[in-house]
């Protein structure tokens, strides 16, 4: 790519109002008609950042200063007061929050442990390029694509203890009899589980995949040689090779699962009690149900902080596996 | 790239048929959620809470009219005083003691879904178009740190940006308006868009654009007129993904809108029939919703892989 250096930057800083002398005898750089690229490069990058920075950045600040406040959204005229730290320390010291992040840790290590092995295996299944692979593949990709919300809302008929597929399916293989999924204090976190595997595991299965297909024959073929059993090749070939995709795929999951809002709402809206209120869900309730907007700031300060910094390690991740 | 695979230790044909035959039982599994709604979409408000459930039923278009129109229950005899129904729907309400008496609201929430999506969309890709061909071939200062800003917008969650765009919205009068989820949506795709994007410039050589150059095109000419053709596909592509997520989008929808920009998905799940849900006309509402996501994934498989890595894994 060297050599196209030259062509991209003909303007380079302080050359933009003199645009002949770029065509001064001796520079290597050509000249372009036109605007110069530097002008151009602005252009059509400002636009987008200044949305960015009006929807998400503006908001964001907002949301760290109110988080020093009493202030409260449905009450706009009540004068709003600096109670500095205040917010956290009785978030902090809340033990509710710990219920609430401790139904999300459930939530999000459940669904990874299962989805990877599920995916993992569907997708070494799916590499070996059986008659139909294509179009089955694409049939289970659908779930993934839908609408959480609206998959929530489904799945709440689908678990009806007497009148749903669910139960009707599962009293089928156990004879249990009807199970109210969504009622259930012991049931429901799992009932959450369900569906999630249900709609994601195809993400995984997807990037483990990619993580199959990158896999050069011949390392099969050197193991072969040197009469590695199938248990040694996954150990020592398969799995290295696809860790990264693995962990890209976790992350991300991980990180949309941490901040778990639509599809749980519709499901079981927290319940039964808070048995499913998840972090999203708890905040929604303190921002939106009870108004407590300082504190409700303080508690969304705090998970994007940890968003963010999952954030990074997954942007680090997903450099390496560029392909 | 994947190759037909000559893979020496999984070729025999007894091994494909177990691994076609289990990844075959986990599909048809998967998608019995899917057709059991549609299913359930056809069925008549009794039989869709049968108990056991139904496997086989008379189908009817009750949940259909029933998520499309209002209706108010009256006494056989004021629906014998009426005269002969106008239409088919007309008798299929009357048979259980009804009659229609509007429309309801899920047609224009739909048609909200289908506006602030495409208009969203339009947005998103049109800026992202724009900021790709920038970060791809101009040399920008803190490029790095940008497009990692950018694609950390993606990852905030929704409901806390939620409180501020809130107050926002409510102080500029954007709360509740096409206008002001159309912008947002747009904010929240752009990462993607101008990630995903990005992906398919770098892979067009810039020999094109030099040639057009050499000949006098000015670089913005050679944008328009070489890279864009080449883009299509691409923005093809990325367009679907936006227009996806708009329409699947819940939580600002929840929280932002209450009427007249209220999209689909908060709606759903308030198709309230008489005594608890009306669950075929909930079913319609969530076939008719999910019929195009479908669509448009089918058409989309081979850029999925793309998708869903913001453009980092290819194929």
């Amino acid at each position: 790519m060297t050599d196209h250096a030259d062509i991209r930057y003909t303007a380079a800083p302080g050359e933009a109002a003199t645009p002949h002398e770029a065509t001064a005898p001796g520079r290597p750089r050509r000249a372009v008609r036109g605007l110069p690229d530097r002008w151009l490069a602005t252009l059509f990058v400002t636009p987008s950042i200044a949305l960015l920075l009006a929807i998400n950045i503006f908001p964001l600040i907002w949301t760290v200063y109110l988080s020093f406040t009493n202030f409260r959204a449905n009450q706009p005229g009540r004068p709003v007061e600096w109670i500095g730290t205040r917010n956290y320390e009785r978030l902090l010291g809340s033990e509710d929050i710990w219920g609430y992040l401790q139904a999300t840790a459930h939530f999000v290590v459940w669904t990874m442990l299962i989805q990877v092995a599920i995916g993992l295996g569907l997708a070494m299944l799916i590499n070996r390029d059986f008659k139909g692979a294509s179009f089955w593949t694409t049939i289970i990709l659908i779930p993934m694509m839908l609408s959480p919300a609206v998959v929530g809302t489904f799945w709440t008929y689908l678990y009806q203890p007497q009148t749903g597929i669910f139960s009707a399916i599962v009293d089928l293989f156990t004879g249990l009899g009807p199970i109210d999924m969504i009622g259930s204090v012991s049931l429901a976190p799992w009932a959450i589980i369900i569906v999630d595997t249900w709609m994601w595991t195809p993400y995984i299965m997807l990037l483990c995949l990619a993580g199959l297909r990158s896999i050069p024959d011949y390392l099969y073929e050197a193991a072969e040689v040197d009469r590695a059993g199938p248990f040694q090749t996954f150990w020592h070939i398969t799995l290295p090779r696809i860790l990264p995709f693995l962990m890209l795929a976790v992350l991300f999951r991980g990180i949309e699962n941490f901040k778990m809002f639509d599809m749980v709402v519709e499901l079981t809206s927290g319940g039964p009690g808070s048995t499913t209120e998840l972090a999203s869900i708890n905040l929604k309730r303190e921002a939106f149900e009870k108004w407590r907007t300082g504190y409700a700031s303080a508690f969304a300060v705090i998970l994007f902080v940890t968003v963010f910094g999952l954030g990074n390690i997954y942007v680090k991740a997903l450099n390496r596996v560029k392909s | 790239m994947s190759s037909a695979a000559v893979r020496v230790t999984d070729t025999s044909p007894r091994g494909k048929m177990i691994a076609g035959t289990l990844v075959i039982a986990y599909a048809l599994l998967t998608m019995i959620p899917l057709v059991w709604i549609v299913a359930t979409s056809f069925k008549s408000p009794p039989d869709s809470i049968s108990y056991p459930p139904k496997v086989l039923f008379e189908p009817t278009l009750e949940g259909y009219v029933n998520l499309f129109t209002t209706r108010s229950r009256q006494t056989p005899e004021y629906i014998d005083s009426l005269g002969p129904p106008a239409t088919w729907y007309d008798s299929l309400v009357r048979e259980r003691n009804m009659v229609i008496t509007g429309e309801s609201r899920f047609a224009g929430r739909y048609m909200n879904s289908v506006i602030i999506g495409f208009g969203s969309t339009f947005l998103a890709v049109f800026l992202g178009t724009l900021a790709a061909y920038a970060f791809s071939r101009f040399r920008i200062p803190l490029r790095d740190d940008l497009l990692f800003f950018i694609l950390s917008t993606r990852m905030m969650p929704p409901v806390a940006v939620a409180i501020p765009i809130y107050l926002m919205y409510r102080g500029l009068g954007l709360s509740d308006t096409h206008l002001g989820m159309i912008l947002l949506y747009t904010a929240v795709n752009l990462s993607l868009s101008v990630w995903l994007l990005k992906g398919f410039v770098d892979e067009i050589p810039r020999e094109y654009e030099e040639a057009a150059v050499v000949d006098g095109y000015t670089r913005f000419q050679a944008f328009i007129k070489v890279v864009l053709p080449q883009m299509r596909a691409g923005i093809a592509a990325t367009a679907i993904f936006c227009l996806i997520f708009s329409w699947n989008e819940y939580a600002f929808a929840l929280l932002l809108t209450s009427g007249t920009a209220q999209t689909a998905p908060p709606f759903i799940p308030i198709i309230i029939g008489e005594g608890g849900l009306d669950w075929p006309a909930v079913a319609a509402g969530t076939t008719l919703f999910l019929v195009p996501v479908v669509v448009f994934t089918v058409l989309l498989r081979r850029q999925l892989l793309r998708g869903i890595t913001f453009g980092a894994v290819r194929r």
